[in-house]
C-alpha cells in the first residue's frame, strides 16, 4: 500500500537522490546520486533497507515533512535534531512515524548535505534505472513547496529496534585523500608544490555539479581536447582556480584534470562549508 | 589501418577507473582505433564493468568496484590491443537531420551571415554539404561530438554566452557544429533548428545516434519542420539513415 509524505516547506535544493544512474555517461548522462554517499548508506542501513533504496537530500536548510501514514524513517548526514510534532528524536536511529506525523530538522550545526531515509525507499519516479532528480532527466529536477513524494506504508514495527554502529561525522575531516590526475604530470614542481602545500577554501559558488574552491594556482596549461571526467575530478580553470567535480557534473570536460578525490574524500568535501579549508594528500 | 600504430598510455583514474589516452592525432582511424579497442574491452569484461566512456583521444573504464590490482589490470587492458591484425571498418549508419534554416527559427542565421560576409544560401550550403562524424556523446545528454565543419564557417564562441538556446538548436561554436538536445545556456552562434529529439529518458538506449555514425544536414522548409514536428509528436516518425 502506498501514501504519500508532503514538503510543507522546500528547505534548499531539496532532491530525490539514489546511488546514481550508471551506465549512461555514454550518452552524456551525469551520474547523480547522494552528495555523501555515506550517510546515503547509513540511511539505508538504519533502515534494513536494500542498499539502492532513494532517499531524499537537502541541503543547509532542511525541509519540513509531514507523513500520510505509519512509516519508519532515518535522519543521517548533516548535524542537526530531528523532532517528530515537536518531540526530540536521534539522529542516525529508526524514528517511527504515524499517520499524520511532521518531521522538523532543527539546529543544523554542521555539514551541508542531510538525508532523509525511508522505509523501503521513496517511490518517485524511476529513469534510466535510478530515482535520482536531475533536471533533463526526471520531470522535477528538485523538490518544492507541497511536493508529495510517494512511500510504501510500514504496518509492522517488530523490526524497529536494531542499532547501528555511525562513525564519528566526517565531514570535519580537513585532508582531502586524491590521487594524481592524468594531466597532473603537466604542472610544473612549483605548481605541484603550491598544489599539495597550500590551503584551498571551499568558496560560495557550490552546487551538486561542482565546488569551486578560493585559492589560486599559477596556471601555465592550456585547455585540452574534451575528456571524460568523473565526480571527484579537480580541474584547473585557466583563471587558475580550482573546480572539483561532484555528482551532476558533466561526463567530459576541457580543462586539465590534475587531480582525482578518492570515493571517501568526495563525502568529506561535499560536507565541507564555504569558507571551511581543505589540504590536499596525494596517496 | 593498423592496431600497432596507436601508442596508449594507461593511468589509474580513481579507485574504480582507468583511463586509456593516446597523444595520436585525432582523426577518423583513431575513431575507428578507439571503437574497435572498446568493444573488445566491452565483450572482454562484460558485467565487471559499468561502462566504457569515449571520447576524442580517450577511454574510461569504469569498473563495478574497486580495482584491487591496478598493474595486473592495466596488462590485461593491453593484452585486449596487442594484435597486429587489421581493423575491420564496418559499413556506417548515415543520418539524414533536417535542420530549418528559416528567419522564424534562426533568427541568428542573418546575423551569423553578416559576420562572416556571406549571403545565408551560401552558409546554409556550406553547412549542409559535408558529411560529419560522431565522435563521441558528452556534454549535455545527447549532445553529440562532430566532426567536418567547413573552415569557412568556424567562428569563435560568443564572449557572452546565450541564457538559453533552445532545444534543438543547430549552432556553430569555434570549429565545431552541433545540436542542443535540450534548453541550454551557450556560447554558440545558432543557425538553424532540427525537428528531431536527440536525448529520449524513456528508452534504454536514449540516444539513437552511436559514436562512428555519420550526420548529414538537410535543408528543410518551415511547414516541412512543422510536419515533423506533428508526426514525432503523435510517434510517427522515425530518423532515416543510409548504410555507407
Amino acid at each position: 500500500m502506498m501514501s504519500k509524505m508532503t514538503l510543507l516547506s522546500s528547505g534548499m535544493y531539496t532532491t530525490i537522490q539514489d546511488g546514481g544512474r550508471f551506465g549512461y555517461s555514454k550518452y552524456g548522462v551525469p551520474k547523480s546520486g547522494a552528495m555523501d554517499l555515506q550517510s546515503y548508506f547509513l540511511a539505508n542501513a538504519i533502515l534494513d533497507n536494500d542498499k539502492k533504496c532513494a532517499v531524499l537530500e537537502w541541503a543547509m536548510i532542511p525541509p519540513i515533512l509531514e507523513f500520510e501514514d505509519d512509516t519508519v524513517v532515518s535522519v543521517t548526514g548533516a548535524i542537526c535534531v530531528p523532532f517528530l510534532n515537536e518531540i526530540k528524536q536521534k539522529m542516525n536511529s529508526q524514528i517511527q512515524i504515524r499517520k499524520g506525523d511532521v518531521l522538523r530538522l532543527k539546529n543544523v550545526t554542521n555539514g551541508v548535505y542531510g538525508f532523509v531515509g525511508i522505509k523501503f525507499g521513496f517511490q518517485s519516479e524511476m529513469l534510466l534505472r535510478s530515482r535520482s532528480q536531475y533536471n533533463e532527466i526526471t520531470s522535477l529536477s528538485s523538490l518544492r513547496k507541497n511536493d508529495q513524494v510517494s512511500f510504501k506504508i510500514v504496518v509492522d514495527f517488530s523490526t524497529s529496534n536494531a542499532s547501528l554502529f555511525t562513525p564519528p561525522f566526517w565531514g570535519k575531516k580537513d585532508r582531502i585523500n586524491v590521487f594524481e590526475g592524468p594531466e597532473f604530470d603537466m604542472l610544473t614542481d612549483h605548481q605541484k608544490h603550491q598544489l599539495l602545500n597550500a590551503k584551498f577554501s571551499i568558496s560560495n559558488t557550490r552546487d551538486r555539479m561542482a565546488i569551486l574552491l578560493d585559492g589560486l594556482l599559477e596556471n601555465t596549461l592550456s585547455s585540452m581536447l574534451s575528456s571524460p571526467v568523473l565526480p571527484g575530478t579537480v580541474q584547473l580553470t585557466p583563471s587558475g582556480r580550482l573546480i572539483v567535480l561532484m555528482r551532476d557534473c558533466q561526463t567530459t570536460g576541457g580543462y586539465p584534470r590534475i587531480l582525482q578525490l578518492t570515493k571517501e574524500s568526495i563525502n568529506v568535501i561535499a560536507q565541507k562549508r564555504s569558507g571551511e579549508s581543505i589540504k590536499f594528500d596525494v596517496l | 589501418m593498423k592496431r600497432s600504430e596507436v601508442e596508449f598510455q594507461y593511468k589509474r583514474y580513481s579507485e574504480q577507473a582507468i583511463l586509456i589516452q593516446t597523444l595520436s592525432k585525432v582523426d577518423e582511424n583513431l575513431l575507428e582505433t578507439l571503437l574497435f579497442y572498446k568493444k573488445s574491452i566491452e565483450k572482454y569484461y562484460d558485467k565487471l564493468i559499468v561502462e566504457v566512456i569515449l571520447s576524442y583521444n580517450s577511454l574510461l573504464i569504469y569498473y563495478v568496484s574497486t580495482i584491487e590490482d591496478v598493474y595486473g589490470e592495466i596488462l590485461t587492458l593491453k593484452s585486449l590491443f596487442s594484435d597486429d591484425g587489421e581493423i575491420q571498418v564496418m559499413k556506417k549508419r548515415l543520418w539524414k537531420v533536417p535542420v530549418c534554416y528559416s528567419n522564424s527559427l534562426a533568427p541568428e542565421l542573418s546575423l551569423f551571415a553578416a559576420k562572416k560576409s556571406m549571403n545565408i544560401e551560401e552558409i546554409i550550403s556550406l553547412h549542409t554539404a559535408p558529411v560529419y562524424t560522431t565522435h563521441f556523446i558528452g556534454f549535455l545528454p545527447g549532445f553529440l561530438y562532430l566532426d567536418g565543419l567547413n573552415e569557412k564557417l568556424i567562428t569563435p564562441r560568443k564572449s557572452t554566452p546565450s541564457p538559453k538556446l533552445k532545444k534543438g538548436s543547430v549552432a556553430i561554436g569555434g570549429n565545431q557544429t552541433g545540436i542542443y538536445p535540450c534548453d541550454s545556456p551557450g556560447g554558440w552562434h545558432v543557425i538553424g533548428c532540427t525537428p528531431l529529439g536527440f536525448f529520449d529518458v524513456n528508452i534504454e538506449k536514449p540516444c539513437f545516434v552511436s559514436p562512428g555514425d555519420k550526420i548529414k544536414f538537410v535543408s528543410i522548409k518551415e511547414n516541412e519542420y512543422n510536419d515533423i514536428r506533428l508526426s514525432i509528436s503523435k510517434l510517427d516518425y522515425t530518423p532515416k539513415f543510409d548504410l555507407i
